[in-house]
């Protein structure tokens, strides 16, 4: 395979996970502001922190207004995180490597991209912002679903899932990072319940609060989510799930090419961290240090991959 | 004028290849199949059959309009045309080995010297190189128009990058998907494994430097390329890699593509792309797009370039003009098909003639391509034909002229039923050492605009289906 088409899949995947994300972080500021009405002014910066996209909304926009954060985070060319740019670098992508990709899953991600394109095409009202963010989710799915159903599991199916993996990881970790004061057992918080609403926008970023309450009887606990979140083998947005999944498409890379790389030792080592690690000892260490170094792993992570496959001349 | 319609001829009643469909058509909703026609838009958009046009700025994806009313030819019409553009085939490629040999043509004064040797299109680098399996030509789309029952002519050929293989592909799949009771009830040659085809002929004319089944890839200047979606489509179809020059690189005497396993040898070359785009050392320096090298890595055997670096040469419109002289002195028989008279406007009498009959002719530039810069005398207004003449004045050699064709019709789908609208027809052949391949059918494109003889797709064209009848 091509190095460009390795290039091409794996950030493809990558735009599309980062597409859904995004979408799922509008959604929860969305509910917080239904249920908060003004309070939901600080939760909507922590939204803009969490997409890496609050310096260059304030450099354009100034003070945090949510009209404004929504049309930034839904369709703003000015925001490479923005729905609309993810959905169009994805099928850019896409189009470079139509040769990698089945008819089923060439036709999903350009059809999202016309629909979408479409759709939002102009800013989108309040009553139409759950509609949308529907649609966004499915079309997402429907590319994933195309791609179990109809792609070979080969090296081009690897890069693919290594670039979902390891952009949900560094999502969740970011999400994390940018709550991690509410689930600190602070001071203030000795003996009280978690905020409710607070946690609950944790878990409703990662779609993970119905699992929580399955998982976990009794009343949430900022142990619990944070462990929950970072160690859990089930929740497929976990940090160690994600990575493990990247681990394990990287092994595949390595049985197929008969070459172990510098970036099988880095997720090997990542993987260590999760797959041996506990809350006990992440609380000790500091769960800010904790996750803003997973952040940097990954970000490591994902140069190597591009330099050990020859993404690039 | 009067035309020849393909549907009706001049009789009553639809002409025998056009019988089936016809009867077929009449049993129809006119309201469904308008419905169906809107359906073949989204299923175009669908699978991005798209093309950029040159010169727009944040070009968006254009789809080229689609008729759902077919092409229909029939079998006996078909081998008679595949007898004549064989024997073309073969010309053009003995041509092209003996202006870059021994020249034998212009020594036998048929064709004057410096239209060769001074034409751009003519690569000095080539003097003496013979390609892999002596192929120049491996995939050339000859473009015919018909005048009458029995009157087809050459209108151009197109030997260097032809394209428009992938929506004759497509446009099947498409009439496919939309009808399938219709190709029930008329038998229609299949035209879907062009791609096989193509992979077999480009990889019959490997290199010497192959050992093994040789690897072919596809070179295109990118996903900005109009003809993008074309590229990516064959690739797809053959099973092979879509490069870009960026992708390549000369290792170890042999041009090599990077993949995530390291750098690995391509054989055969299918490029999309223009001699001067091919190779910065070679040729154009300023060319981001090129291979450095891979013009020293093909003299020496190392690889395929398809179609073969200055074959351009072959369909230059001043050259059209000898291709009757062409055929007969590489075949030793007479042409089957017929050249369009062309005067060329270098010759002061031709000029004169042309100059004289502006409005009656058509003209077009030697090097032009995709219906730009040409002037079609009857449609333009005294002005265009104003301004043209000062062209045509200050530079002549740059001009060759042909009469106005009446133009076969083919009826399209309008609003308010059938309308007969203006076709030329591009099968693509296949060159390699173990012959000659056509698959049955082509691309037809059609003028939308009703009168209009321009069917460039540049220019507002649209395509049909194109069925060739198992008789």
């Amino acid at each position: 395979m091509l190095g460009k088409t390795a290039s091409g899949l794996y950030w493809m995947f990558r735009y599309l996970e980062r597409a859904e994300n995004t979408a799922r972080l509008i959604e929860t500021g969305f509910r917080i502001a239904l249920t908060r009405g003004k309070g939901a002014d600080h939760e909507w910066s922590s939204v803009l922190q969490t997409a890496s996209a609050n310096d260059a909304y304030e450099r354009l926009y100034g003070e945090p207004e949510q009209a404004r954060i929504v049309d930034f985070l839904l369709r703003d060319p000015a925001n490479p995180s923005s729905v609309l740019s993810c959905i169009m670098a994805a099928r850019q992508n896409a189009r470079m490597v139509r040769t990698a990709l089945t008819k089923e899953v060439w036709e999903a991600v350009n059809e999202t991209y016309i629909m979408l394109r479409k759709r939002l095409a102009r800013p989108v009202p309040d009553k139409d912002i759950p509609e949308v963010l529907d649609l966004i989710r499915n079309r997402c799915a429907l590319v994933q679903g195309a791609m179990h159903g109809t792609m070979l599991r080969n090296d081009m199916f690897d890069f693919a899932r290594i670039g979902t993996f390891l952009e949900r990881a560094d999502s969740t970790a970011r999400i994390l990072d940018v709550k991690y004061f509410v689930l600190l057992p602070s001071v203030n918080f000795i003996g009280s319940s978690l905020d409710n609403v607070q946690w609950e926008t944790v878990l409703r970023s990662v779609a993970g609060d119905r699992a929580y309450s399955w998982l976990n009887e009794g009343e949430p606990s900022p142990m619990g989510i944070a462990s929950f979140l970072i160690f859990d083998r089930r929740m497929p947005r976990s940090l160690r799930f994600s990575v493990s999944k990247v681990r394990t498409n990287m092994g595949y890379l390595m049985q197929q090419y008969d070459v172990r790389h510098q970036s099988h030792d880095l997720a090997e080592g990542l993987f260590a961290q999760l797959d041996n690690g506990s809350i006990e000892l992440v609380f000790e260490y500091g769960l800010h240090d904790f996750l803003s170094g997973l952040v940097n792993d990954f970000a490591a992570l994902s140069k190597q991959i591009e330099t050990d496959f020859r993404f690039e001349a | 004028m009067q035309f020849f319609d393909e549907m009706q001829g001049n009789a009553d009643g639809a002409r025998e290849p056009y019988q089936a469909f016809s009867n077929w058509f009449e049993e129809q909703n006119g309201k469904d199949l308008r419905r169906k026609a809107r359906d073949a838009e989204h299923f175009f958009r669908k699978i991005g059959i798209t093309f950029n046009v040159y010169g727009e700025e944040e070009a968006d994806e254009r789809l080229i309009p689609f008729d759902i009313v077919p092409r229909i030819l029939s079998g006996n019409e078909w081998s008679k045309l595949t007898r004549g553009i064989e024997q073309r085939v073969r010309a053009m490629n003995a041509f092209l080995h003996d202006i870059y040999h021994r020249q034998e043509i212009l020594k036998a004064g048929r064709i004057p010297a410096h239209l060769v040797e001074r034409n751009e299109a003519f690569l000095p680098q080539m003097i003496g190189v013979t390609p892999p399996g002596g192929i120049y030509t491996h995939i050339v789309g000859v473009d015919l128009v018909r005048t009458g029952e029995d009157e087809f002519f050459v209108l151009e050929d197109n030997a260097r990058t032809p394209s428009g293989v992938s929506y004759m592909l497509e446009n099947r799949e498409t009439m496919l998907q939309m009808f399938p009771e219709l190709f029930n009830k008329v038998n229609v040659r299949p035209v879907s494994d062009y791609p096989l085809k193509l992979r077999r002929s480009l990889a019959a004319c490997a290199p010497e430097a192959c050992h093994g089944t040789p690897t072919v890839g596809v070179l295109t200047p990118g996903i900005h390329n109009s003809a993008y979606f074309e590229h990516s489509f064959l690739a797809d179809h053959m099973g092979v890699e879509l490069i870009e020059g960026t992708d390549l690189r000369v290792v170890d005497g042999r041009v090599a593509m990077r993949t995530t396993r390291g750098y690995k040898p391509v054989d055969v070359v299918y490029r999309r792309v223009d001699d001067d785009f091919l190779d910065p050392m070679n040729f154009n320096p300023d060319s981001l797009l090129g291979v450095p090298g891979i013009f020293d890595i093909y003299r020496a055997g190392g690889v395929t370039i398809a179609n073969a670096p200055g074959g351009g040469i072959v369909d230059d419109k001043a050259i059209y003009s000898y291709m009757p002289e062409i055929v007969e002195f590489y075949t030793g028989e007479k042409p089957l098909l017929n050249n369009v008279p062309t005067w060329r406007c270098s010759e002061p009498d031709s000029l004169a003639y042309v100059l004289d009959h502006l409005a009656e002719v058509v003209v077009k530039e030697v090097h032009g391509s995709g219906g730009y810069g040409m002037l079609v005398g009857p449609a333009a207004s005294k002005k265009e034909i104003a301004a043209f003449r000062a062209k045509l004045i200050a530079r002549p050699d740059n001009y060759i002229a042909q009469p106005t064709l009446a133009l076969s019709t083919v009826p399209i789908m309008t609003k308010s039923g059938l309308a007969p609208r203006h076709v030329d027809l591009r099968p693509f052949v296949l060159l390699s050492p173990n012959g000659i391949e056509i698959v049955p059918g082509g691309l037809t494109r059609v003028a939308m605009k009703q009168g209009s003889l321009v069917v460039n797709s540049s220019q507002g064209g649209g395509t049909k289906d194109t069925w060739v009848l198992e008789d």
